[in-house]
């Protein structure tokens, strides 16, 4: 018996970490992970519910399965679009890839 | 307090110390570690809520397959070291929004699940596969095709262009 609480603070810190990072950092790859961190928190909570509402279906824990596959697809294509920043700009610096600015 | 919940509260403080030191850390490799460790807390807490499929997949995926990843993509791009080069100037109003989203946050669910309890019980591997492929057919062969896409899609990307013959 586990207060509900406990896993959706937890869920809260480090989603509010993600948000940090995706506003002050300004190397790609550290975005990169820190929206992995966001997505961490929301599969936190989809677990927490999912045991919380006692789903028989368990819908909770195969959307979370869902959204690691999808983490997985988008840090594919986020780290392939990075490397190819990096080979045409020599820099992965988000503050000055500002091509498609206006 | 539970010893359940006295575990779970001690492994929610290492997850959220290295969560912390992962987006302040002024070494890219060193980020890449506390990440690490956050990711291997949260699969300890997918043990604790008794989702142990979730907890490998979690171990098995993001430890053993998406940190590699971003390894090699740090490694492949060299990044300057140092607060100044790897944080912008926004730090400050980025650390006021992501304070204000935290408590706003604990302050919500603490009015509308203040006292819950989540119940004993444990979801076994063969209810996710049971539901997985009764019930969420269909959105499990979408997602295996945008897998299969975004494969082709990071393999077209990030090969290198063929000088022209």
């Amino acid at each position: 018996m586990i207060r509900l609480m406990f896993p959706l603070v937890f869920a809260g810190i480090l989603f509010s970490a993600g948000v940090y990072g995706v506003l002050a950092r300004r190397n790609a790859v550290l975005v990169l992970m820190s929206i992995e961190l966001m997505l961490n928190a929301v599969n936190i909570n989809l677990v927490a519910f999912s045991r919380y509402l006692h789903d028989a279906l368990a819908s909770g824990q195969v959307f979370a399965l869902f959204v690691i596959t999808v983490a997985a697809a988008e840090i594919g294509i986020g780290l392939a679009i990075v490397i190819i920043l990096y080979r045409n700009r020599e820099t992965i610096d988000v503050d000055k890839v500002n091509l498609l600015k206006w | 307090m539970s010893g359940q919940e006295v575990l779970f509260g001690v492994v929610a403080l290492i997850g959220s110390l290295a969560a912390l030191r992962m987006v302040t850390s002024s070494n890219v490799i060193h980020a890449a570690l506390y990440l690490v460790v956050t990711l291997a807390s949260v699969g300890a807490a997918y043990i604790l809520l008794a989702a142990e499929f979730l907890a490998w997949v979690q171990i098995l995926i993001y430890v053993g397959a998406i940190v590699v990843l971003l390894l090699f993509a740090l490694m492949l791009t060299k990044a300057p070291i140092g607060r100044d080069t790897l944080d912008n100037q926004q730090r400050g109003l980025a650390a006021v929004v992501g304070i204000v989203i935290l408590f706003g946050l604990t302050i919500l669910l603490q009015g509308a699940f203040g006292g819950k309890r989540i119940p004993t019980g444990v979801t076994r591997a063969s209810d996710i596969g049971a539901s997985l492929f009764h019930s969420y057919v269909i959105p499990f062969e979408v997602v295996s095709v945008l897998l299969l896409a975004a494969l082709v899609g990071a393999v077209v990307l990030a090969r290198k262009e063929e000088a022209p013959e």
